[in-house]
């Protein structure tokens, strides 16, 4: 099987038209690029009115990283976290998000809450966000070159020198 | 040898854009998303005069080091004589790269970085982490029970921690600058009494995944039964000097008041939330640990202004004593964290014994245990709203991505809305009851 | 009365036992270190253990210290109490700046003195690469005690005169320039991982 180890996942149900799969008894939605917008409003309207996180995740250093149900991996990775207080429940997004064009359309004008995580996924990732109104950094200083929590990007550690050590 | 620094940083795109630059939709969603609101509440908002020509508006900058905010948050006001029309936070003053730091420890040392982002509710942190550990490795439903309620009753003394701080230093922003001392004075009861189990006052890498780092103490009882002693009396105090004042009232009335429906668009949780009416409190509706166990009230407030958050968190000290009370005669004995020897050092003795308890301990500290791969979320509740803590973990010994969901860092969004037409000694008030710690915003 | 008698009577042999002098220098340096302000520079962590000791349990105020004035222009000492982040770093150098001379520099806790754990790109490691430290003073967060001890520390050494002696010897501060073109840059790329 060309999925390997997800043939759990092969009769996978499906919500608003995205594979939902299903990670340590959470509710994970696999949801591709150009129905984000659209999925996120219908969840709303299912009762998720809350977005309670924001995120992304940089794979480079995972490039055989299996999504699951079929869907292509691609470096980025945004994640996003709902809740519905009327149901109790909690569902997470995952958006897969290519290299060579790191846009993603911004929740603004349905969750106002999705702004400052926005931009901090900006800011260490380098993916912006259509439509949000200040797509600026947040955590480094405006005019900082690089995007911190890439995988290419160095942690800057300086090597620590002990006293009476060699060199 | 001289060296050139730069006398500061260009920081031209945080500037606010001049109002006549903006469009009325991009008023609009200053104050909230256009569809989340309707046209007419929308419109009511955003009139605040908005007639007001250019040239009688003033943009000043609050921050980043200044006495009323919580550690050095950057706002942007722009006033109309003492008014407040809009304001932005600006953050990232204290941003220590610890989500990059988090994927070069070991889970095990996981917990001394992430302990260190809500410094005043650290057990919380490494609850969080430790709990979405935990998950990933399977063994979430073996933790043994007293190490469970071990965890319960730290959390819950943090939680009456933060918020006597929370008091300490609301009390010192609105000028009862007594309450500081007062606050400072119950809370290092509690640091005492963190002292003789962690062995450290503040940021204590505790609570580990598995279980908890030692057992309590012998006399542990007696200690808490001494807190929660002397604190009903000493909090009637506080109730007399605030609560009850006229001038408490007037400052702390109507002042930053937030509907429901704007907390909820903007992710706001926890006291804030609480405050609108909202009765969400995750130890009731998602609970975690052994909550659904015990029992607790929510604090609920109607107004969504300034003193209903206070009054949250000041009966929310009297909840968490109750649910410490109920600890205190259910702790059960045994284990204080899971015997399985991948995720839990052998204990010390046994290492002189055996040679396997010698190479599992020596692994567990240099190398770390592996993790299998995935990813999970686990949201709990923290003194300033939901914490959560998503980990991806490719299946070595330090996780692949740690992101920590800090609720400071969303609730300071709220800011603008709740400052919105204000006056300038509001804004201090305002900021002071969302209680940021800019340690877990800027992360 | 009758001690002005015998201050009068014995004349100027008297001095030793009838007057108490001191060089203005001595005395300047004495009440120079037992009423230091501090200016309130609380980052983070170690912020919390800062007010504590100034809470009523360990009493700065005792040590003349229990004023933090919020303006620099009126502080004697800056206590950098927490991480330095990239972003705060001119900030910090301008507060530091604006003090008047003279000025001490308590550096509280492992990442203001040296980065601490946080060996990373975005936390300036020690805080005196930027401003001239007098004092430093481990932990994380160092407790009170330890604060107190260094604040002790800096209160000796002022009232010995060593750091004005150092200070007069080597030139002033740490030979520092401001310069207002260049520009926050890139990273600091040294080193592994």
């Amino acid at each position: 099987m060309s999925d390997g180890v997800e043939t759990a996942e092969q009769t996978v149900a499906t919500l608003h038209g995205c594979p939902l799969i299903d990670s340590h008894g959470q509710q994970v939605l696999l949801v591709p690029r150009e129905s984000y917008v659209s999925v996120v409003k219908s969840l709303l309207v299912d009762g998720y009115d809350m977005c309670i996180d924001l995120t992304g995740i940089d794979y480079l250093n995972m490039p055989h990283r299996k999504v699951g149900a079929g869907v292509q991996p691609e470096r980025f990775e945004v994640v996003v976290n709902l809740l519905s207080l009327t149901h109790r429940q909690r569902i997470r997004l995952r958006v897969q998000v290519p290299e060579s064009d790191a846009v993603l359309p911004s929740l603004f004008d349905i969750h106002p809450g999705t702004e400052a995580h926005e931009r901090e996924t900006y800011d260490m990732f380098g993916i912006t966000f259509d439509g949000h109104p200040d797509m600026t950094r947040i955590l480094m200083p405006e005019d900082w070159h690089g995007h911190p929590l890439r995988k290419d990007y160095d942690q800057g550690s300086i090597p620590v020198q002990f006293k009476g050590s060699h060199s | 040898m001289s060296t050139v620094i730069s006398a500061g940083t260009n920081e031209g795109g945080q500037e606010l854009r001049s109002r006549s630059e903006l469009t009325a939709k991009e008023l609009f969603r200053e104050v909230g998303s256009v569809l989340r609101l309707s046209e007419a509440e929308a419109a009511k908002l955003a009139e605040v005069q908005t007639e007001a020509p250019e040239d009688q508006t003033m943009i000043i900058n609050m921050g980043p080091q200044h006495p009323s905010t919580h550690g050095v948050l950057r706002l942007m006001l722009e006033l109309q004589g003492e008014t407040v029309l809009r304001c932005k936070p600006i953050i990232g003053y204290l941003h220590t790269g610890m989500e990059k730091t988090g994927e070069s420890l070991t889970y095990m040392q996981g917990g001394t970085n992430v302990t260190r982002m809500d410094y005043l509710s650290p057990l919380n942190n490494e609850l969080v982490f430790s709990l979405a550990v935990e998950k990933l490795l399977g063994i979430d439903g073996d933790i043994p029970e007293r190490a469970v309620w071990m965890r319960m009753l730290l959390s819950e003394l943090n939680r009456m921690s933060s918020h006597l701080l929370f008091l300490a230093t609301n009390g010192m922003d609105i000028g009862a600058v007594s309450m500081m001392l007062y606050g400072w004075r119950e809370r290092e009861e509690v640091l005492r009494f963190f002292q003789k189990v962690t062995g450290l006052r503040m940021n204590h890498n505790f609570i580990r995944p598995g279980g908890l780092a030692a057992d309590l103490p012998a006399g542990w009882r007696d200690d808490v039964l001494e807190i929660l002693e002397n604190l009903p009396s000493r909090l009637e105090e506080y109730d007399i000097l605030m609560t009850g004042q006229p001038i408490w009232r007037e400052r702390l009335q109507g002042v930053g008041a937030i509907t429901a429906r704007e907390a909820m668009a903007l992710g706001a949780t926890g006291p804030i939330l609480r405050s609108t009416g909202v009765p969400w409190d995750l130890r009731r509706e998602m609970p975690y640990l052994r909550y659904d166990d015990v029992e607790f009230d929510v604090i609920v407030g109607e107004h969504g202004d300034a003193y209903d958050r206070y009054a949250i968190r000041f009966n929310e000290i009297r909840e968490s004593m109750r649910i410490v009370y109920q600890i205190l005669d259910r702790m059960p004995s045994g284990d204080y964290r899971i015997q399985n020897k991948k995720v839990t050092p052998p204990p010390r003795a046994r290492i002189d014994e055996s040679m396997e308890a010698l190479i599992h301990h020596f692994k567990i500290f240099t190398e770390g245990f592996k993790v299998p791969e995935g990813e999970v979320y686990v949201g709990i509740e923290s003194p300033r709203g939901e914490i959560g803590c998503y980990i991806v973990s490719d299946g070595s010994s330090t996780p692949y991505r740690m992101h920590m969901r800090a609720p400071s860092f969303v609730n300071i969004q709220a800011l603008p809305h709740m400052m919105r037409g204000g006056l300038v000694a509001d804004a201090v008030a305002v900021i002071s009851s969302v209680d940021p710690v800019l340690g877990e915003v800027d992360r | 009365m009758g001690l002005a008698q015998n201050v009068l009577d014995d004349g100027l042999g008297g001095i030793e036992h009838n007057f108490v002098t001191a060089r203005i220098e001595d005395l300047v340096k004495w009440a120079r270190s037992r009423s230091s302000w501090g200016a309130s520079f609380g980052l983070a962590c170690c912020a919390i253990e800062m007010m504590g000791t100034g809470a009523s349990h360990y009493d700065i105020s005792r040590f003349g210290m229990e004023v933090f004035r919020a303006s620099p222009r009126q502080a004697d000492i800056m206590i950098v109490a927490g991480r330095v982040s990239q972003k705060m770093a001119p900030v910090l150098r301008q507060v530091y700046d604006q003090m008047m001379e003279p000025k001490w520099v308590i550096s509280m806790g492992v990442c203001a003195s040296s980065g601490g754990m946080f060996n990373n790109y975005a936390i300036v490691q020690g805080v005196d690469q930027i401003v001239p430290v007098d004092v430093y003073a481990p932990g994380c967060p160092p407790t009170p005690e330890t604060l107190i001890h260094a604040i002790e520390t800096l209160h000796q050494l002022i009232e010995d005169g060593e750091i004005m002696r150092r200070r007069e010897a080597t030139g002033s501060g740490a030979g520092i320039e401001l310069s207002a073109e260049a520009p926050a840059t890139s990273p600091v790329v040294i080193g592994s991982k």
